[in-house]
């Protein structure tokens, strides 16, 4: 609860920078997509001032934090706004689970002919058997051959669980106050997620050279790039924000008691560790 | 940390002044100002399309507009309704009174509070930029759904990206909102003393924060469907279009509900008020309240019934949505609970309120009439469904908004407002808005359809009745806007406690509410305070 003097800034440049930017971005993307050639730069120019703006931003809270303006009811509400920020982020992700388990449960089988689909199937796709992975009765993208599960996406989850371990030896280390033992793990989980990084681009290679795999693969090149590759999205966004957090442990930031901006890292990175698991399991097991 | 800090808003003589205020403010006040005056311009941005669309079906044929740009109206008066008008006029009360009614200083995030509003102007220019581009705007319905969504022009990719912004701004609004009330009520403000509409808006923010990232995502498919090859609604690489409906509706739903549980807190405060009474039953409509947004998640399907699903589904679907009469039916049966043997005045914030209580009762209703699955077979996509959601939104939400103005007015300007004036304005839109939309109930049951420009010739006197209520109700919105402005500029000095049945933290400022209350928290259990908030709830 609220107690006692709570900061609120004067005033805050930042966002209004980083509504201009988005704005801009948004304009270029959808130009871009529009096949207008001004496009990719008004969206290169929409993009730096979105970094900008994040890096403007994070720099007035660092110094706030640093500077001591931040009591517990700050921090207890930073720690709000995190945990419904990852909670936002479960519900993008169950958007493309829920594509995943309607078209593997029920539209797949139902274009089979199974259930209610006998008649689209008699009528539509008479020769389609339903199976799964599919690219649908029209074959779209042509023939393709899928990931194996035990092969390296098996090491990638133990790289990702690795580093689930090592960022949390981090923890410990900062509660110790050991700082070079923290800026070791962390450093270490940061090379992890981009050892990750790497094995999942060369997948990504390996799969539109040498499987016929693409994003036009019908559902399933669509369910297994769109959610490997939002993860992928993640698991770089969250090694920039340990890396910065690393810069940050170097820098003499945190201390035993306060570092709620190394455990939003950690909590972030965690979530990105936890969806990467039903990837595993769902993607590219079952 | 220590508790350092002076307090950081004490040198108000540097308060920016002009555009820079606004657009720099960190301030919950100014922030809902900024919301509230947005959601006006937004009212009557998507109100001017209902007129274009009420003006072309005065008569049958096709008479003033090409049946493409009558389809752009009816998908762009949605969005600009529900995402511009509707939903940031909610946010912008939470702004300025959930920090006013738990004794918080400011919202918990104010910087992040600054940003969720500055980025809705971007997006409904990247919206409404569409309509002025060669291939139009967008013409699929707001629903968007793909095929025919994924056949237009070049607006789709301006449309679906201004949908992101709204989400991002919506989740951020949202955050802030959940926040606030879970971590900034003064000591002794326990959950289960708050006000009801902190209660709703707690309950709002996480459907908010539940289901926009939903809509992302399926926003997201679309774009990808169109634009980079993938097949997630193209059955002939093994998706299907009706995944697109299911993911839709999932978000769907819930954002139903997100339009009309803050509308009830606003109504749970009003009655009170101007019965003298305090709210009977407020354990029960909290309760009430958290199982309408559980039920909210799982009766997604029945705005799809006629797309085919298992009859099991859609049994489960309809017995799901009939069981939200229930708690529906606490609210309504505690609000009139609460007026029983009150001593009842009837200034234009309780007028809004029990027109609320009417209208919204009827649109619930045929709710329920929509929710049988064979009767659905017939009202599908017909005006019938077209007057059922405006009874909810326009008599229901736009009635609780504008209640919430004339309650809250005086408040926030320090003025109040014309009485007299504000109750022509109720009657006048109470009366044309029933012109407006009752008949449409007929005209459905007929077997009108929606979406469609022209109509079979025995459809044409409901038409008629219909669209001149339309104008009429639109124009009487002015009326609304000056009676505002009035009383911004000046007026009767209001009170601080306003209203004589008045109770709350919100009552204990000074009217106008200075720029920042609550630096120190309230003793919420002091005497003094106690006779204003009549205590706990």
């Amino acid at each position: 609860m609220a107690q006692g003097s709570y900061y609120v800034p004067h005033t805050a440049k930042w966002p209004i920078v980083g509504s201009i930017g988005l704005f801009t971005l948004m304009v270029g993307a959808a130009n871009w997509l529009n096949t207008n050639p001004s496009g990719p730069w008004v969206f290169a120019i929409g993009a730096a001032i979105v970094i900008l703006m994040v890096f403007g931003w994070f720099a007035d809270v660092i110094r706030e934090s640093e500077g001591g303006l931040y009591s517990h009811a700050v921090d207890a509400s930073f720690r709000q706004g995190m945990v419904w920020f990852i909670f936002s982020e479960v519900m993008f992700f169950a958007a493309f689970f829920g594509a995943l388990f309607y078209a593997r449960v029920l539209s797949v089988p139902w274009i089979g002919g199974e259930g209610t689909g006998a008649m689209t199937n008699l009528l539509l796709y008479p020769s389609y058997e339903a199976t799964w992975p599919t690219h649908g009765p029209a074959e779209l993208g042509g023939d393709f051959k899928t990931i194996p599960g035990f092969g390296l996406p098996l090491i990638n989850t133990l790289i990702l669980l690795t580093s689930g371990v090592t960022i949390t030896m981090a923890h410990w280390a900062l509660k110790k106050a050991q700082r070079t033992a923290l800026i070791m793990w962390m450093l270490s989980t940061v090379v992890l997620g981009t050892v990750f990084l790497f094995i999942q681009s060369y997948e990504y290679v390996h799969a539109y050279r040498d499987l016929g795999l693409t994003l036009g693969s019908g559902i399933y090149g669509s369910t297994f790039f769109m959610l490997t590759g939002f993860h992928g999205m993640h698991v770089l966004i969250g090694s920039i924000i340990l890396l910065i957090i690393t810069f940050r442990c170097m820098a003499g930031h945190f201390t035993k008691k306060n570092h709620f901006g190394f455990e939003a890292a950690a909590w972030y990175w965690h979530f990105v560790d936890v969806v990467w698991l039903g990837l595993f399991i769902f993607v590219y097991v079952v | 940390m220590t508790d350092a800090t002076l307090a950081h808003h004490d040198s108000h003589d540097h308060h920016p002044k002009g555009l820079a205020r606004w657009l720099f403010t960190t301030n919950h006040k100014e922030i809902g100002t900024l919301y509230l005056v947005f959601s006006l311009i937004m009212f009557f941005v998507g109100g001017a399309m209902a007129l274009v669309i009420r003006a072309e079906l005065f008569a049958p044929g096709l008479q003033l507009v090409h049946p493409e740009f009558f389809n752009q109206m009816t998908t762009m008066h949605a969005l600009v309704m529900i995402f511009g008008a509707v939903m940031p006029a909610f946010v912008g009360l939470a702004n300025w009174m959930v920090p006013l009614m738990i004794g918080a200083p400011d919202m918990a995030l104010p910087r992040m509070n600054n940003w969720s509003f500055w980025i809705m102007p971007f997006a409904f220019t990247l919206l409404l930029s569409t309509l002025f581009m060669p291939s139009g705007g967008p013409a699929s319905g707001w629903t968007l759904y793909p095929p025919l969504s994924l056949q237009g022009g070049n607006s789709l990719a301006f449309v679906i990206l201004a949908i992101h912004l709204m989400g991002i701004s919506s989740i951020m609004g949202a955050i802030n909102i959940i926040a606030t009330i879970l971590n900034m009520r003064a000591p002794g403000m326990t959950l289960l003393r708050m006000p009801m509409f902190v209660w709703t808006w707690l309950i709002t923010a996480f459907l908010l924060i539940a289901v926009m990232p939903v809509l992302a995502g399926a926003v997201t498919m679309l774009l990808t469907d169109r634009f980079f090859g993938t097949s997630f609604f193209n059955a002939a690489g093994g998706g299907d279009p009706v995944l697109y409906q299911h993911i839709f509706w999932f978000f769907g739903h819930p954002e139903v509900y997100i339009m009309i549980l803050p509308a009830f807190g606003i109504v749970s405060e009003i009655i009170p008020t101007f019965s003298r009474k305090k709210l009977f039953g407020y354990t029960s409509m909290v309760y009430a309240t958290a199982s309408i947004a559980f039920l909210s998640f799982i009766v997604w399907a029945h705005h799809m019934f006629t797309v085919g699903m298992p009859l099991g589904a859609a049994l489960f679907f309809m017995y799901a949505t009939m069981v939200i009469a229930v708690p529906t039916g606490v609210k309504i049966f505690n609000w009139v609970s609460t007026m029983w043997r009150g001593s009842m005045t009837f200034e234009t914030p309780m007028l809004f309120a029990l027109g609320f209580v009417v209208l919204f009762t009827i649109g619930g209703l045929s709710g329920v009439m929509l929710a049988i699955v064979p009767a659905d077979f017939q009202y599908h996509d017909t005006y019938f469904v077209v007057a059922h959601f405006h009874y909810v939104l326009v008599t229901g939400a736009v009635f609780a908004i504008m209640a919430s103005v004339y309650y809250w007015l005086p408040k926030w300007t320090g003025h109040m407002y014309n009485e007299t004036l504000g109750k022509v304005h109720f009657w006048w839109s109470a009366f044309w808005v029933n012109v407006l939309f009752f008949p449409q109930h007929y005209l459905g049951l007929a077997g009108m359809p929606r979406r469609i420009p022209d109509y079979a010739i025995q459809f044409t006197e409901f038409n008629v009745i219909s669209s001149i209520g339309g104008f009429a109700f639109g124009i009487g919105q002015l009326l609304f806007v000056y009676i505002v402005w009035q009383c911004a500029r000046g007026g009767q000095k209001a009170t601080d406690g306003v209203w004589e049945g008045a109770r709350g933290l919100e009552w204990t400022v000074p009217s106008p509410a200075p720029l920042h209350t609550f630096d120190t928290p309230p003793d919420i259990d002091h005497p003094d305070l106690v006779a204003h908030t009549g205590g706990t709830q």
